[in-house]
């Protein structure tokens, strides 16, 4: 066991993936030499050399593109987008071509596309998106985006050795900040099981990301005021563990999500039609929810700092809900 | 222009590029009987393309369709059943019923890659298809094909450039039929030659007469063979002309009919017979024979398919993920140790060749370079080429100047003479 941080953890699972399985490569811009512009990657070039590490042109198009054709001949390529935001740029190719490739004529995609997400550090509306909601509506692929470096090293794995196009994002605002105990050596987190981070008897909170940590604040304050919040950090959004949702909320009877992406169309939205459909009798109250304006991500810290949910916010919606 | 095919070669070609046609013409009628589920994409009048670019590849080599190129799909083995029945959405189809038209592949045996709507999207996959089996020591070569139109989208400029910076083995086969569905080329591109665009990516390219096959086929095995050298993505432009619609929806009254009849006269079948015929390499009875066997093979394929019962309903959910069902495995040409510590390793330092000097400056003196992390195995430095064939100018239009340019050019190639054409 050794405390890591998020980044080192992601970076441990890069390094051990490629020293188990040489078809294993890397491509992105910047990831070589450089080792990244978060440098997730450093080091990586050193070791395996530059067949297996590829520095790229700005072309993220080109990167998904190659990434697929990579992995038809049976290797498992991992794009790094430099922040997750150009995943835009190559939309269609993660979309209509990567997506569809299993569905459409039996071909297996097994890529891994992983990047910097996430608000809280001042990056702006290019910078800071949580795109995720784009590619959880896309059948096909799966979608990862976890809240600690153990998850991040163990679901990291799992999405390299999956068979399917998996999209991993990485929130930037947790690189660095938070560390923990990781068992060293080979380990996997399986894709699509949420983690119970917190037992509680009044309301579920479901969240994921950096925004799991918010919701842990604001449980921990809440039970000062004698509020049991159960916390439910997702870890996988696509497959959603349905299970685990409508579980914790047969237990509760109430559910509150929290989420950094914005409010229209985030999976709250969809979870809440999950809780509707599989436990609306076991419901003591309406589904709320703390999320992100429906703004792009702005600029000046006091806008961000409005823009993004805080505990306060969480633990005052978790309030309102409890006392219904 | 003299060619190593042996007569059996020839008559292949031949062969497959009566099938395609054959096989187009019944999709029409099925069209217009109702029988087809979306579209009906023609290649007539391009047929030599498909069949003689597909034609210079080895079985294991890579190729990505784009719709046109049923021709190329049957060179690499696929029958017209696989047609028929993609077409017509039938279960036995090879998509079953997932997907229609030459969307569909075929991962481990024939090396084919589905393509999909999206123009352009082929080339960088098609590049990455290059990288890979030249990781795994397959010694590939990958081709795909874009029109004119589809040459102007952000992903064949990506695709490209990465397959320039690569050094990937990737032959693009860009088919300059005059339209991109209404729009004529120079509408699409502000350039007389496409092959032109291979420039700013420091690549080689070739022009050809997509018409004739013979030549077709020689450019693209030449192709083909620099690209297995280890030199580098080729784009070969051909000129032809798409002779129906854009689909079968389409009667394409926005094409000038004088247009129609100037190529249909370079009608690609018709030369290569005559072809044939001048030079001894069939006789009657050989061409009856091949086409008998061509409609026998037909009849039974279309039957099949007619015969073939639609997907059932409880399929549609099923697939959308490979839980297990297939296997990923890469195939080994070359010892992995070759790609593992510490053989791989490699020291993290850009050699920059001469700072970026302006041409003509002397370069400073750099310093004793260190282990520059080059792409292994060494592929050698080839010159950027820029298209060294004789641009093969195909006139519109029946003025003095297109003829005299008609004439000279028939005679430095006598082989693109046909009794028709000479009025
Ligand atoms: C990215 C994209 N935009 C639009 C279309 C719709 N579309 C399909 S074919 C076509 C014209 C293509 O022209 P060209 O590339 O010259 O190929 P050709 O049809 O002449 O073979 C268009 C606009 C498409 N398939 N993909
Ligand atoms: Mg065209």
């Amino acid at each position: 066991m050794a405390e890591i941080t998020m980044l080192e953890a992601i970076r441990e699972a890069l390094f051990e993936e490629m020293e188990r399985d040489p078809t294993v490569v890397a491509l992105g811009e910047d990831i070589g030499v450089y080792g990244g512009a978060f440098k997730v990657t450093e080091g990586l070039l050193a070791r395996f050399g530059t067949e297996r590490v590829m520095d790229t042109p700005i072309s993220e198009t080109a990167i998904v593109g190659a990434a697929c054709g990579m992995s038809y001949l049976g290797l498992r390529p991992v794009a790094e987008m430099q922040f997750i935001d150009f995943i835009a740029c190559c939309f269609n190719q993660v979309t209509n071509f990567a997506a569809k490739s299993h569905y459409r004529w039996g071909a297996p995609a097994p890529l891994v596309l992983r990047g910097p997400s996430g608000g809280g550090v001042h990056g702006g509306p290019f910078h800071s998106a949580n795109p995720e909601m784009y590619f959880v509506h896309t059948p096909g692929l799966k979608v990862v985006y976890p809240s600690t470096p153990g998850d991040a090293k163990g679901l990291l794995k799992s999405a390299i050795r999956d068979n399917n196009p998996v999209l991993f994002f990485e929130h930037k605002f947790l690189y660095r900040r938070i560390k923990e105990d990781v068992p060293a050596g080979d380990f996997t987190v399986p894709i699509g099981k949420a983690a119970l981070r917190r037992e509680g008897s009044d309301l579920t909170i479901v969240s994921y990301a950096a925004a799991a940590h918010t919701a842990l604040e604001a449980a921990q304050a809440l039970a000062k005021e004698g509020i049991q919040a159960e916390v439910l950090d997702l870890r996988t959004l696509l497959p959603l563990d349905r299970d685990a949702i409508l579980a914790s909320v047969k237990k509760t009877g109430k559910l509150l999500v929290v989420h950094e992406d914005t409010r229209t169309g985030g999976i709250a939205g969809e979870i809440s039609a999950l809780v509707c459909e599989g436990a609306f009798e076991d419901l003591d109250g309406p589904v709320a929810r703390v999320t992100a304006p429906d703004t792009p991500v702005p600029y000046a810290p006091p806008l961000e700092e409005a823009f993004l949910p805080s505990a306060e916010k969480v633990a005052a919606a978790a309030r309102e809900l409890a006392e219904y | 222009m003299s060619n190593e095919l042996t007569r059996e070669q020839h008559i292949e070609l031949y062969y497959y590029m009566q099938l395609n046609r054959r096989l187009e013409e019944r999709l029409g009628r099925l069209f217009r009987q109702n029988k087809i589920v979306g579209g009906v994409y023609s290649s007539l009048g391009q047929e030599a393309i498909s069949v003689g670019t597909a034609y210079a590849l080895e079985p294991r080599d890579w190729l990505a369709p784009m719709i046109r190129n049923i021709g190329a799909l049957l060179v690499k083995g696929f029958r017209p059943r696989d047609i028929f029945t993609q077409h017509m959405a039938r279960a036995t189809s090879p998509t079953h019923g997932k997907d229609g038209t030459s969307h569909f592949g075929d991962l481990k045996v024939r090396h084919v890659v589905s393509p999909i709507s999206m123009l352009g999207d082929l080339i960088p996959v098609m590049t990455g298809v290059a990288m890979a089996g030249r990781y795994l020591g397959h010694n590939i070569v990958a081709m795909t094909w874009i029109g004119d139109g589809g040459s102007s989208t952000g992903a064949f400029h990506e695709g490209l450039n990465l397959a320039a910076t690569q050094r990937a083995p990737l032959v693009l086969v860009l088919e300059n039929n005059q339209w991109a569905y209404s729009t004529p080329v120079a509408r699409q591109v502000p350039l007389r030659d496409l092959a032109d665009r291979a420039r700013a990516y420091g690549i080689s390219s070739r022009i050809v007469d997509g018409n004739d096959v013979l030549s077709v086929h020689q450019c693209a095995k030449q192709a083909v063979a620099e690209c297995r050298a280890g030199r580098g993505p080729v784009l070969i432009e051909v000129k032809t002309m798409r002779m129906q619609g854009h689909a079968q929806h389409d009667p394409a009254g926005y094409v000038p009919k004088e247009m129609f009849a100037f190529w249909k006269e370079r009608d690609p079948l018709v030369r290569f017979e005559t072809y044939l015929t001048e030079h001894h390499l069939w006789d009657p009875a050989k061409k009856e024979e091949i086409d008998a066997r061509i409609e026998s093979e037909l009849d039974a394929d279309q039957k099949f398919a007619e015969d073939s019962p639609m997907p059932s309903p409880e399929t549609a959910e099923q697939g959308v993920y490979c839980e297990g069902c297939h296997a990923v495995e890469a195939e080994w040409h070359r010892p992995k140790q070759e790609v593992m510590p510490p053989a791989a390793s490699a020291e993290a330092v850009w050699k920059v060749k001469d700072f970026g000097a302006l041409r003509g400056e002397k370069p400073p003196a750099a310093p004793p370079a260190a282990k520059e992390p080059a792409p292994k195995p060494a592929a050698p430095q080839a010159k950027p080429e820029i298209s060294e064939a004789p641009p093969l100018r195909v006139p519109f239009g029946r003025g003095p100047k297109d003829r005299a340019f008609r004439e000279s050019h028939e005679e430095k190639h006598p082989r693109h003479k046909s009794k028709k054409r000479r009025r």
